[in-house]
């Protein structure tokens, strides 16, 4: 389908913002607001990447992280697979809990999830897909459930 | 991303150009730290010439906030966007931090 891409981007953080802009160029035709592409799902596809590489691929060079982006009739959907052995992203704690907003992490899994119509992983856990609708309303609709 | 750092009376104001991200989160940190080691105790964060912060970044941030407070110093934001804004409520950092609508207004009162 037009719009359609997959992407292979060797585990280097220093690329992630090139390999996000480069998706949300491709995004442009879709019907999604502009405001919440801009931000939802640049948000949620950037949080994906860095996850992938950091913590997926270990900051392993020699790994890559795949992206497959697919534009449907009436949602926008970004699939981010990394090389790692997985997680449980059930495992990862709400940041938003008082005990937790003065950690210096675990906010990616979160924003990604408050952003984003649907965020869900493989078995494995290696493998993210992101789901934003092509409804109208507010940039920061969201609330996806894992 | 760069950053200008300036002295306004006894606050240190750093003034962030660009994303603060992941791939760079490290070197803003480390200019603070630096800041904070050669005894600055207040600080200001602008980020009026931002138009995003990753969750690494709001990680520095909410690190440098906690080893300020230890120095027994404080560390202010400033001049967040709309989107910012949103990305902060929504972590509730808003409640960590004390964010100002621009710089002025985070120097009044230190």
């Amino acid at each position: 389908m037009d719009g359609d891409l997959v992407l292979e981007i060797p585990t280097d953080i220093q690329s992630i913002a090139a390999a996000v802009d480069y998706v949300m160029s491709r995004c442009v035709s879709c019907q999604v607001k502009a405001q919440k592409l801009n931000l939802n799902f640049r948000v949620g596809l950037t949080e994906a990447l860095s996850n992938a590489m950091m913590y997926g691929n270990g900051a392993d060079p020699s790994k890559n992280v795949v992206v497959e982006l697919v534009m449907g009739e009436d949602q926008l959907q970004a699939t981010v697979r990394d090389q790692g052995v997985g997680f449980d992203p059930a495992s990862v704690p709400d940041p938003t809990l008082p005990e937790n907003v003065s950690r210096p992490c675990g906010r990616g899994l979160f924003l990604m999830r408050e952003l984003l119509d649907e965020v869900s992983y493989n078995d494995q856990g290696n493998e993210v897909t992101l789901v934003l609708r092509l409804e109208s309303g507010g940039a920061f609709e969201g609330s996806a459930s894992a | 991303m760069s950053f200008q750092v300036s002295k306004v009376n006894d606050v240190t104001l750093i003034e962030v150009e660009g994303q603060l991200i992941v791939g760079n989160r490290q070197e803003l940190k480390q200019g603070v730290l630096d800041k904070l080691e050669s005894g600055d105790l207040k600080f200001v964060i602008d980020f009026a010439n931002t138009d995003y912060i990753d969750s690494s970044g709001l990680g520095v941030l909410v690190s440098l906030s906690k080893k300020i407070r230890e120095q027994g110093g404080e560390l202010r934001l400033s001049s967040l966007n709309e989107d910012l804004r949103t990305l902060f409520e929504l972590t509730k950092l808003d409640t960590l931090f004390r964010i100002a609508d621009d710089k002025e207004q985070a120097l009044e009162g230190f």
